[in-house]
This record gives C-alpha cells, sequence and structure tokens, in this order.
C-alpha cells in the first residue's frame, strides 16, 4: 500500500468514526432535539409533565376564542389524530390564524388546559401567489370560498 | 500522472489560469445578481402567506447553500492537502474559510430578521438554527487554528483535519428539519419531487444561487491570488509580474 493510500484510507476511517460517533450522540439526544411535541405525543405520555415544554400543531378551524377587553385567547391545536386545548395571553405573530401550524411554549395546568407563555408561528415550505392558493383551496374543497 | 498534476497544481499555473477565470467569472456574478434581485424584488409574485416578507428567501437560501457548498469545497481541499500535499489546496482551505464564515454569519443574520416578523421571534434553538450555529463556530475555528501555527504547512495540515471532522455537521443540516421537530420549515427546492415553489418565485432564487456560487468562485480567486503572490514572493515568475507591474501593483 502506498503511503497515500494508506493517508486516505486513514482519513476515511477517520471520518466514518466519526459519523457514528455522532449518530450515536445524536440518537441519545432524540428527545432533547426535539423543538416540539405534538398533542398525541402529550396523549400518550410523553411530554414532560413538571416543566414548561413545547407543544406544536394546527390551530383547528373555528377554535379561537377571544377574551374581550384583554390579549387573551384560546385555541385548540391539533395533529389530526388528537388534540389539545391552549390559553395565551399576549401578542400573537402576524402568521397566527386558523389552519395555520404553530408551536406554543407552556405547561399543562391543573384542569387540561395548555397555559402558553410564548406562541411562534410555523410557515410551511410552500411559496406561491395568492391566486394559485385560492385556486388549491377551490380544487380542494369546492364548496368553500374562504380565502386562506 | 502525477507530474501533470503537479504542473497545473503548481502555483504559478494556478495563478495565470485564475486570472483568466476571473476575466468572465466576475461579470457573469453581476449579471446574475441583478438578474436575480429584479426578479425577485419585482417580478416575483407575492406570497400567500408571508406577502412581501418572503422576498428576504433570495438572500437566505443562496447563503445558506453557499454556507453548506463552501464547506464542502474546503473538505475536497483538506482530503487533497492530507492526502496528496498539494498547495493550491492549502491556499484554496485558507481562503475559502472567511468566505464561508461570512455565508454563513449572512444567512444567521437574514434568517433571524425573516423569523422575526413570521414566527415571532429573533431566534429559536431549533435543531436546524443551532447546526447551523455550530457550522459558524467551525469556520471561526479553522481560522483561528490557521492563523494560531506560524508554519504555513503545519498550519494547513492541522486547519484540514479540522475541516474533515466537522464535515459530519453537513448532512446534520441538511437533514436535521426532516429528522426533528423543528421549527424551521422543511426542503423547498431540494426534495425529489416537484419543488414547492412557484415558478416565478423559484427562477429568481436559482439565478441569485448561481450568482452566489459564481461570487464565491470569483472572490475565492482574487484572494487566491494574493495568497500565491505572498507565497511565492522569492520566486522569480513573481518578480516578473512585481517589475512588469512596477508602479501599479493593484493590477496583479
Amino acid at each position: 500500500m502506498t503511503p497515500r493510500r494508506k493517508r486516505l484510507l486513514i482519513i476515511a476511517l477517520t471520518v466514518a468514526g466519526i459519523a457514528v460517533a455522532a449518530g450515536l450522540i445524536l440518537a441519545a439526544f432524540e428527545k432533547n432535539l426535539m423543538y416540539f411535541y405534538s398533542p398525541s405525543e402529550v396523549a400518550r405520555g410523553e411530554a414532560p409533565d413538571n416543566r414548561p415544554f413545547r407543544l406544536g400543531g394546527m390551530v383547528v378551524e373555528g377554535s379561537v376564542l377571544r377574551q374581550p377587553q384583554s390579549l387573551g385567547v384560546w385555541f385548540t391545536l391539533t395533529d389530526m389524530a388528537e388534540e389539545s386545548m391552549v390559553y395565551y395571553d399576549g401578542i400573537l405573530p402576524d402568521l397566527f390564524r386558523e389552519g395555520q401550524g404553530i408551536v406554543a411554549k407552556g405547561q399543562f395546568n391543573d384542569t387540561g388546559l395548555f397555559v402558553a407563555s410564548e406562541v411562534l408561528a410555523k410557515h410551511d415550505e410552500n411559496y406561491m401567489p395568492p391566486e394559485v392558493a385560492d385556486a388549491l383551496e377551490k380544487a380542494a374543497n369546492p364548496q368553500s370560498n374562504r380565502t386562506p | 500522472m502525477f507530474d501533470f498534476l503537479n504542473k497545473y497544481a503548481s502555483l504559478m499555473h494556478f495563478y495565470r489560469l485564475s486570472r483568466r477565470l476571473s476575466q468572465w467569472l466576475a461579470p457573469l456574478t453581476a449579471v446574475l445578481m441583478c438578474a436575480g434581485v429584479v426578479g425577485g424584488l419585482w417580478f416575483a409574485p407575492t406570497d400567500y402567506q408571508q406577502g412581501d416578507s418572503f422576498r428576504i428567501i433570495y438572500i437566505h437560501v443562496p447563503s445558506a447553500w453557499m454556507s453548506l457548498f463552501v464547506y464542502m469545497s474546503m473538505a475536497g481541499a483538506a482530503v487533497s492537502i492530507l492526502v496528496w500535499r498539494v498547495k493550491v489546496a492549502e491556499i484554496a482551505l485558507r481562503c475559502s474559510a472567511p468566505l464561508g464564515a461570512s455565508f454563513t454569519f449572512l444567512a444567521l443574520v437574514t434568517g433571524s430578521i425573516w423569523g422575526k416578523p413570521m414566527w415571532g421571534t429573533w431566534w429559536v434553538w431549533d435543531a436546524r438554527l443551532t447546526s447551523e450555529l455550530i457550522l459558524l463556530f467551525l469556520y471561526l475555528g479553522i481560522m483561528a487554528l490557521q492563523n494560531a501555527i506560524e508554519d504555513r504547512r503545519v498550519a494547513a495540515r492541522a486547519a484540514a483535519v479540522l475541516t474533515l471532522i466537522g464535515v459530519v455537521n453537513i448532512p446534520i443540516i441538511h437533514y436535521s428539519v426532516e429528522w426533528w421537530s423543528t421549527l424551521h420549515q422543511g426542503p423547498t427546492v431540494s426534495k425529489f419531487d416537484r419543488p414547492s415553489i412557484h415558478l416565478h418565485m423559484l427562477i429568481p432564487l436559482l439565478l441569485m444561487s448561481v450568482g452566489f456560487t459564481t461570487f464565491y468562485i470569483s472572490a475565492l480567486m482574487v484572494r487566491m491570488r494574493t495568497e500565491i503572490l505572498r507565497y511565492d514572493r522569492k520566486t522569480n515568475w513573481v518578480r516578473e509580474i512585481v517589475t512588469t507591474h512596477h508602479g501599479s501593483p493593484s493590477s496583479v
């Protein structure tokens, strides 16, 4: 084996070794790397119950209820399987709307209401002009005339 | 075969090749970026959700792509340094690191500016953002290591080793949005089915991305030429250049 091939082999083995090590570390920290939990994970009891965590999901259509004379707002988050009710008292991001993916940070209180201290909007990876979005919406449910 | 490679990898030949390359890469970069900016700010339609705010994508996404691309080029250079001891690769690695760091910084800053109005926060510690921040630290670490060692060839080898160790971060950045739940959205363009972006929005994005790539190569060539002159300053061919251009050192 020439010295060059030997060095190449050493490099390949080192990089592979580091990759395996990194893979094992990331697998070990799997839970901590998850930015948010879904309502299904909460229902299965996988979310921490005595410290704040982030809950992510889609705001259910028609579930947003605003408290008059204050910033308080109730809404339901869904991951299409389970639902969680959230209360938040603060300024919502511009993208917050029904049907939007959002991430709320907070904790469940005794009555099973998720009290959020921070609400962040998540947007999807789709970019299109409003006309196209309208057309897609109409194609998906012809009876609805709602603009998204 | 190695004689042939050595000849073309020699600093003098690279210097000449690089000057010819720059001659048409620089104007190409200008054209691509102008077209991309006009297309992105003027011709691309507003987004259905984000309105005009999405237009920062034309800086953010190309810089983020370049932050990964530059790192992968540096990894290629690192292998050439460690295995074949290629001098040009040593200079390429040294000159690429600050460019890569700048692209990463730009991606982080524009992402932050985009995140505040859309997500509602400047920064979150999700997997995508954190791994990109680690990439910035890797670039800075490589630069620091290179400047800490006086012997340039030893410095190049040390930096090459650090570069290869950091390569593990690149797939992590790329797949972070698929492996873990993140606030950052998933990939738009680089997935196997159709890109989920309207064609009129995609074209300026691609123009900008190619423009950023040619910008990187032209900037790298300028930096490398300067570095080559310093490296070979005691040789005859550099002396010749300096005497021919005596009085106008900026034209080298």
